[in-house]
């Protein structure tokens, strides 16, 4: 088992009881090794970094929606790869490439290199937050964009805490589908 | 955007995690798929009248094991399939230990009884009605492990369809045998056994469509 399975899998346990600190370092890490791995990938394939760097976005907000099917007792590379590979295949048949391309490797290679050369995905998120609901685009602006408690949120919302967790749980998913949808056209 | 804004977004007070969401949803789901396709059953079909007899009682218990075996077993591996990377688990073949056991069963039942008799005991009196009743039924158990398995992020969709078509196909047989006055075990080897391959091709036919995320 490599170091970085070992420090990767005690953030991602941090991060399933509540851990803010370490669910963002994890998130940050897996960004930087997707992002080597999709620019690799789609770099064979004649495509641009921005494509990259939508994907390496689904892929974070996948892990972060998804984070309940990772399973403890399995070690953690194998599921980020998975994920990884499945956003790559699904974004090649949106855009009509055949899967024969993807090799199946294995999963270690997939975290084997960091790229921090970020650049910027397709779509603009406070534009796409103009499109939901009112509750919902106040709730996420004020605990996470803002980091305001979820009670502060709920004062300037006007609505109740529960109701504020409920908004951001709702919003952040309306938002995901949102930036697939946009990253898709 | 930045994916380092996103990140932000992400992780600025998140929830802790119901580790045991996964099983848990799954397991709803097969006792409101049992529940629903019990109810089709009973109240669409009726059950067989001499359902209490002791005669009767025995061959209704054996047939609703085969389905509960089938259906339980397919649940675990549907288990790890609903994960990403589930895939890789080995040994899902097992699945096919009731079919093959049931096949066994009925080669030798067929054996001890003479040849003349082969016709019924495969045929019986109600082969088409349970050839169309038990893919009907399924549809609504077959729906309700669908709407379990997108609650998580299945990465091969032609498998883990097959495997919710297979629970689905288990549930259906298991209330259709309420219903079912066909005893021979070379009749429930062919069409409950038949049915429940059927349901588990149409779910690898549907699950790359219906399981996407």
């Amino acid at each position: 088992m490599t170091t970085h399975e070992i420090e990767l899998k005690a953030l991602m346990l941090a991060s399933l009881e509540g851990d803010a600190a370490s669910h963002r370092t994890l998130l940050k890490r897996l960004s930087s090794r997707l992002r080597a791995y999709y620019k690799g990938k789609l770099a064979r394939m004649g495509r641009g970094a921005a494509e990259a760097e939508d994907l390496v976005q689904e892929a974070v907000l996948a892990v972060h929606f998804k984070r309940h099917t990772y399973d403890p007792a399995e070690p953690l590379t194998p599921w980020v790869h998975a994920i990884a590979r499945y956003k790559l295949i699904d974004f090649l048949r949106r855009t009509r490439t055949s899967r024969t391309d993807v090799p199946i490797e294995e999963a270690d290679t997939t975290m084997a290199h960091d790229d921090n050369v970020v650049a910027e995905s397709t779509y603009d998120v406070r534009r796409l937050m103009q499109r939901l609901p009112k509750n919902m685009r106040c709730s996420i602006e004020a605990v996470k964009l803002d980091g305001l408690s979820v009670a502060e949120a709920a004062v300037r919302c006007g609505i109740s805490e529960p109701g504020v967790k409920v908004n951001i749980h709702r919003g952040l998913k309306a938002l995901a589908t949102l930036i697939a949808r946009e990253t898709r056209t | 955007m930045k994916t380092d804004d996103l990140v932000d977004l992400l992780s600025t007070n998140p929830e802790p995690v119901d580790r045991g969401l996964v099983v848990r949803t799954l397991l709803i789901a097969l006792g409101a798929g049992s529940i629903l396709a019990l109810g089709i059953t009973i109240f669409g079909l009726g059950a067989r009248p001499d359902m209490m007899t002791s005669g009767a009682l025995g061959f209704v218990v054996a047939k609703v094991s085969f389905a509960v075996g089938i259906s339980s077993l397919a649940l675990v591996y549907l288990a790890k399939l609903a994960r990403p990377g589930g895939e890789r688990k080995p040994r899902s073949y097992l699945v096919a230990v009731p079919f093959l056991v049931i096949v066994a069963l009925a080669a030798i039942s067929l054996g001890l009884a003479p040849s003349s008799r082969w016709n019924k005991m495969i045929v019986g009196d109600e082969w088409l009605e349970c050839l169309v009743s038990i893919p009907i039924i399924a549809i609504v158990p077959f729906a309700v492990a669908i709407w379990a398995v997108r609650q998580a992020a299945p990465t091969n969709l032609a498998r883990t369809g097959a495997f919710a078509g297979l629970v689905a196909g288990g549930v259906s047989a298991m209330a259709y045998a309420l219903h079912c006055t066909d005893d021979s075990l070379p009749f429930v080897a062919v069409w409950y056994g038949g049915t429940i391959v059927l349901c588990t091709l149409a779910g690898a036919a549907m699950g790359p469509r219906l399981l996407r995320w």
